[in-house]
This record gives C-alpha cells, structure tokens and sequence, in this order.
C-alpha cells in the first residue's frame, strides 16, 4: 500500500496508481524541427523519464520552441521516512484569541510589520497586517489582542531592529517578496544579525513571509517560523499569540 | 458605440450630466494644484533642463552632471531663479563643457552679486536660442520616430503588452524580441526595485539590477535601437514603454523622448500614494514631465490599477473613476490631447465571488464610455494570483474577453506564473497565443451584444459613476492635499508635508528663467 495512510514509496498520479506520468513544459533555444523534438525527448530521458511523448512543440519565436512533454518517471519517495518542520498551531476564533490574549497576558501584544530592504512589494504585508485582511479574514490590525504597525515598504533592516528595541515589539514580520539572486535570504538574515546586535532578538518573535517562503528557509534563515503563499492573517496570529502566551508561561508547550 | 478605430462595442447608458459634472469637479480639483505648480519648481525639473541642454553625461565618480550642478546651487539656496540661468552663468564665465560648468558652480560664492541689467538680458536672449535649438533637435529625433511609425504601421487594438524583467538589459532585448515575433505590439521593460526612490537617474547599461534594469538613457536606446530592427523584420512597429515616476519622473522622460520610447508609465498621484514620495514634490514634478511628454508625443499610462491591488477592488471601483477624472485635468493641464492620456484600470475582482465578470465589464465598459478618445490601458490580475498556474491561465484567458468586448486600447497580458517568478519566454508566448484567440474568436459579438436596460451592468456601471461623482465632491470641497491625507484613493494616507523629496521643492524667483517651459508651454 502507498499513500498518506500507510508506509510505503509513492509516485506521482496520472490516472493510475503508481503510473508515475508528469508533464513538463519548457523552451529550447533552437528552431522547431523534428531535431528539435529529439533533442526535447532526450533531454526528459536524461531526466530520468520513461516513455516521454511530445504532446506540443510549437515555435515560440525565432530561434526559441516551446514544448509540452509527457514522461514516466520510475522515482519513488519514502513516504514514511519524509519528515518536515510544520507550523502547528491549534486556531482560535478571532474572538477567542482575543479574550485569551487579554486576559491571561493582561496587555495587547506589540507586533511589527514591514517589507524590508529594497523591497517594494507591500502586498504580503498588508494583506495580513491591514485591518480588512484578505480573503475575507481579518488583518492583525482588526484585532484588540495586537498593537500592529504597519511600516510599510522598503524599509531598512536597522531602523525596523531599532523599532522593534524601542517598540518593545513581541513580534516581527517580515515579507520578502523579491527574490531576484536570493536577494530575500540575504536581506532576511541581516534582520536577524540586526535584532541580535541590539540585543532584542530573544524577546522579539521573528516571522518570515513570502510567496518564496518556508517554514523550513525560515528556520535555516534565523527566524522562528515562515509563511508561504496561501497564509491567512488569522494563522499568523495564531501562531503569535500562542508563542507570546507559552513564553509568558500562560500556555503549554 | 463605434470607437474611433472602427471597433463596436456594448452601448452603456450613462447620465451625461453626471459625467459633466466629474470633469467641472476634476478641473475644479486640480486648478489650485495648479496654482502650486506655477509657483515652485524642484531639484529634478531643474535637472531636467540641465539634460534638455543636452547634460546627458556623468563625472568620472559616476554622479551625474545635473546632479553635481543642481546639488550645487541647491545649498547655495539659488535654484530658485533657474538652472539654466546659472548655466548661462557658468557659460559668460568661460565654461565650456559640463566638468567646467560644474566647477564655476561650485566655486559660487554663498551671495553672489548680480548681473547688470543689459548682461541678464543678453544671458536670457543666449540661452533661449540654445533652448530653441536642443528643442529643434529633440523634435527631430521625435520625428524620426513617428515616421518609421507611419511607414511600418501598428498592429490592430487593442495592442497587446508585455513585460521583460530579467534584471539585464541584454537579456531583456532577446526577449522583447521573442515577445514582438508572438505578436506583442507594446514591450515594457520593468525597472530594478526602489529606482523611485532615488533623486538621480543611473548611468549606462544595467547588467544586474533587481526586479528588473534601470530607467537609464543609455538602456532605453539600447531597447529601442533593438525594437527598430525587429520591428523593420516584421513589418509592423512595436511600441516600447518604461516608467516617468518616482524622483526623477521628469529626467526619465527627456531620456525617453530624447531616445524615442513611445509610451510612459506616469502617474499624477501614484509616488504620493505608493512611494511615500512628498505630494508637492510629485505633482510639481508630474506637471513638467507631461510637458515634455506633450511635446514629444509620448502616451502617459496613468496607475489607477494599483489602487486596487491595496483597496478591495469591487468596492474601490470608484475611486479608479474619480482619479482617472483627476489625471485627466492634470493631463490637460500639461498639455496632453486625449490621444496620449492613456488613462489605466484592471481585472482585479476577487474571483473567489459570484459576479465578477458582470461587475469587471461594467467597470472596463464605463472607462471607456467616459473616455472615448483615451488609449485607455487594461490591466490583467495579480493581486489574487496564486501558484496554480493552470487556473491562473484561465483567469487571464477571463480578462482578455472583457477587454476586447469593451473595446480596449491597450491590454497589458497576465501572465499565468504572475505571484511566482519573472516571466519566462514560454509564459509570454502563451498569453499571447491565447489573447490572440479570443481576440479572433469574440471578433464581432461584441457590437451585436445590447446590455439589457436596467439590468446588471448597467446599474453597477450608475452606482460606480454616482459614488465617484460623490467622491469628487468631497475631494473637491476639502482639496486634494487634505483628501490624499484622508486615504481617499487607494486606502493609502500621505501627510502634505510628509514622504520623501519635500526638500528638494522650491518657490520659483520673479527672477526665476526656464527657457523650456516657455517652449513647452508655447507648443501647445
């Protein structure tokens, strides 16, 4: 048996178990032509695929053809044995949250937001910071549990570290948008090496987010958790207060 | 309703009154703006006359002569009587290039005496004659442009556009051409991350820049110089495009026009409202750059679209009319014909709901039933684009319809791994393989189609145009300054005296000599 009930090694899913069929799609810098459509059947060979079929070749400009390619591939991954850092956090009601917050911490917890760096892009942010939120959820602002700021775009790594010293924030988020050469590991890390120096990283969360973002590149990053694309205001409250709270020794581990 | 280039489109029933009464409130909102702008001028507009002077050039430190001049005569306290005054200066002093200007300017005493009257005269009288002249020769240049234009001739509309964003100049010319052989009349070269921000223009060729390559002189002619010869390919011009906005709106635009960019994104309010640049600073400066776009004949884009990615965009449809209204004004107040107001709005709805399409097509309908004679450009999703590539496509494929059934000027393609990377070639190939399709496809339904009296549309095209006619009252009634202050437009509040570049405003002399703007002003 494969599958997420039970161990085994699974492969992707056409329209059978085990058929392990993907697609791919890709463009070759070469004129369209039956060499063309070798050299894109040998390539997905070299990848390791089966059976490879050229579902479209078609010239996508002078010199460039793009392809549509269908292969088997014989890889298979051990479920079992695939263990990843989650944000795990039990979800309060926005009401709930706020009732806990306040009563068993007995203040609004401080929390940071800004896009930082070069980084113009102030959409990630202000989707979980603003008070309309996003997708119907409510922004951090919306609740009487935080004191969020918002800080908007593009701004420098020393002066949010030295916000947050002199907020006394709880919380930073940070969203990197922009990943150009890696620009947002950089850039991610220099926060942290900032909170450090001023000596505010231990009593500051460091929150990651972004459309490139992982629980995972967070960690590796510094931070103490990552939000990816699909994350709602309210799970990124929730992980906040329920960190706050078990700091403050209000909640169990 | 025909449009001008043949197009049918749905008849909207709109009140005529109401839209006369958003132009008189748009005229009304923008002449004490006006006021303003008459009466300063700013570190980058005078710049800018320094580069229509033809101080295209850097200092071996790489600063830019305009910068080295203006920062100059800007702590001195003079840039208030001119730059091409103090250039005329430098010139009776025996300067005789750019390095030497410079020089003269920075050996200024803090008060320096003043001329005698005949020698002020005859400094003026010299200087307009070269600013005839620089302006003969940019014309020309604008000129050539139009001409290969004319003999070539332009795809049919709406005209489809297309980002390259690779970072590197060079990388951006291939696939500016690969996009122009799939059928793209317009390529937009986006600019590296945080250029608004800085008051001064990079200098030379950008190999490795951030989220895309510099607004520079010397990247434009490179892009253009490689859009001429795909465009003689093919028989059939490609437009290109790049941004007029943030510090240096104006200098980017003499850089254009001087380089002959067909297009400009450029903004009334939108470095006030998404830069935090100072909102004196912006408009004085976006005043002088649709001078020069005026003159050179360069469509502006404006970004009413970018409301809607931070407000809700069914509930801020409004405010995109009511700006579109304002941007309107300030355009005609620069000098620019309704054929260069390229007015912009977008498909940003959340597609989550019920309706949109209804709702988007009232919008895209309304937009260009107010504004016939606009090249009105539509923009695709992004704001609730996703990773799943395969809906996102889709999603596209819904903005492409509305914008051919509404008869739009330009539509800007999205593209399905928009939210995921820069576009790859293969990415703009299909946007363009599938706009084409629905373009042939819808071909002439739209005019046969009559939206029914009463119903849908119509009432969300009346109840969008009464809530901005409202929203131009207010504005109009508390002023323009104070409504940015109250996050009228795009959820986004900016202080009058806050944001970047306040400093680098400054009340204009009654001395105060800029032999351009009589020019520009004159060419109208």
């Amino acid at each position: 048996m494969t599958g997420a009930g039970g161990a085994g090694l699974v492969r992707p899913y056409g329209d059978r178990r085990d058929d392990g069929v993907v697609q791919l799609s890709f463009v070759l810098p070469v004129p369209a032509g039956e060499r063309a459509r070798e050299a894109a059947l040998r390539l997905v060979r070299a990848m390791g695929l089966e059976g490879a079929e050229v579902a479209a070749m078609e010239r996508a400009a002078e010199g460039y053809t793009f392809f549509v390619v269908y292969g088997r591939t014989g890889a298979a991954v051990d479920w079992d044995a695939v263990q990843v850092p989650e944000v795990v956090v039990r979800k309060r009601s926005f009401d709930e949250l706020n009732a806990a917050v306040l009563s068993q911490l007995g203040r609004r917890i401080v929390v940071l937001g800004a896009c930082t760096g070069s980084d113009a892009h102030a959409v990630g942010i202000d989707a979980i910071m603003n008070m309309k939120g996003y997708a119907g959820d409510y922004g951090l602002e919306r609740y009487p549990a935080f004191d969020a700021r918002n800080l908007g775009a593009q701004v420098e790594n020393a002066r949010l570290a030295r916000a947050c010293l002199e907020a006394g924030a709880d919380a930073v988020l940070v969203s990197q948008v922009v990943t150009q050469r890696d620009v947002h590991k950089d850039n991610a890390r220099a926060l942290v090496e900032e909170l450090e120096r001023l000596g505010a990283r231990s009593r500051t969360l460091a929150l990651l987010g972004g459309p490139r973002i992982d629980h995972a590149l967070a960690l590796a990053l510094g931070f103490d958790a990552g939000f990816g694309p699909g994350t709602r205001p309210s799970d990124v409250a929730n992980f906040i207060a329920a960190a706050v709270l078990r700091r403050a020794g209000k909640e169990p581990r | 309703m025909r449009l001008a280039d043949g197009r049918l489109v749905p008849d909207l029933r709109i009140d005529a009154g109401v839209v006369a009464r958003c132009r008189e409130l748009g005229e009304r909102i923008t002449a004490p703006v006006l006021e303003f702008v008459e009466r300063h001028t700013t570190v980058s507009i005078e710049r800018s006359v320094l580069r229509l002077f033809g101080f295209h050039g850097a200092s071996s430190g790489g600063v830019p002569f305009a910068n080295l001049i203006v920062d100059e005569l800007h702590a001195r306290g003079l840039v208030g009587r001119g730059a091409a005054w103090w250039l005329g200066w430098a010139l009776r002093q025996g300067a005789r290039d750019p390095l030497q200007v410079a020089e003269r300017i920075a050996a200024l005493p803090r008060h320096p005496p003043p001329l005698p009257p005949a020698e002020d005269e005859a400094l003026r009288t010299e200087l307009r004659r070269e600013a005839r002249a620089a302006a003969a020769e940019l014309r020309a240049r604008v000129e050539a442009r139009d001409a290969l234009k004319a003999e070539l001739g332009v795809g049919p509309l709406p005209h489809k556009y297309l980002i390259v964003a690779s970072g590197n100049i060079h990388d951006d010319v291939e696939q500016g051409r690969a996009a122009a052989q799939a059928g793209a009349d317009v390529v937009a070269v986006i600019r590296s991350t945080a250029q608004s921000l800085l008051d001064y223009v990079p200098h030379g060729a950008t190999t490795e820049g951030y989220g895309g390559t510099y607004a520079t002189q010397e990247n434009f002619r490179i892009m253009r110089e490689a859009l001429d010869a795909e465009s003689r390919k093919l028989g059939r011009y490609v437009h290109l495009t790049n941004y007029s906005s943030g510090l240096c709106m104006s200098e980017i635009a003499i850089a254009a026009a001087w380089e002959r960019l067909d297009m400009l994104l450029n903004d009334a309010m939108y470095g006030i409202l998404f830069r935090d640049i100072n909102m004196k600073r912006t408009l004085c400066d976006q005043h002088f750059s649709r001078r020069i776009c005026a003159f050179a004949g360069i469509a502006i884009n404006t970004g009413e679209d970018n409301y809607i990615t931070t407000a809700d965009a069914d509930e801020a449809a409004h405010t995109v009319i009511a700006s579109h209204f304002v941007n309107e004004s300030f355009a005609h107040r620069a000098g620019l014909p309704d054929r260069l107001i390229g007015l912009g709005h977008s498909f940003e709805i959340d597609p989550a709901r019920e309706d949109t399409i209804a709702r988007e097509l009232a919008q895209a309908l309304l937009v260009r039933t107010l504004f016939p004679g606009a090249p009105i450009k539509y923009m695709p999703p992004t704001k609730h684009k996703q990773g799943d590539i395969f809906f996102s496509h889709v999603y596209d494929a819904m903005s492409d319809v509305v914008a051919w059934l509404t008869g739009q000027h330009i539509q800007l393609l999205g593209m399905m791994t928009e939210a995921m990377h820069n576009p790859f070639l293969m990415d703009r190939y299909e946007a363009l393989k599938t706009a084409s399709y629905v373009y042939r496809a819808w071909r002439s339904l739209g005019g046969d189609l009559q939206l029914r009296p009463g119903g849908v549309v119509e009432r969300r095209a009346a109840e969008t145009l009464s809530r901005a006619v409202g929203l131009l009252e207010e504005v109009a009634e508390e002023g323009l300054f104070q409504a940015i202050g109250k996050a009228r437009f795009g959820d986004v509040a900016r202080a009058e005296d806050g944001g970047k570049g306040l400093e680098g405003v400054v009340p204009r002399g009654e001395d105060y000599f800029n032999p351009f703007l009589e020019i520009l002003e004159g060419a109208v």
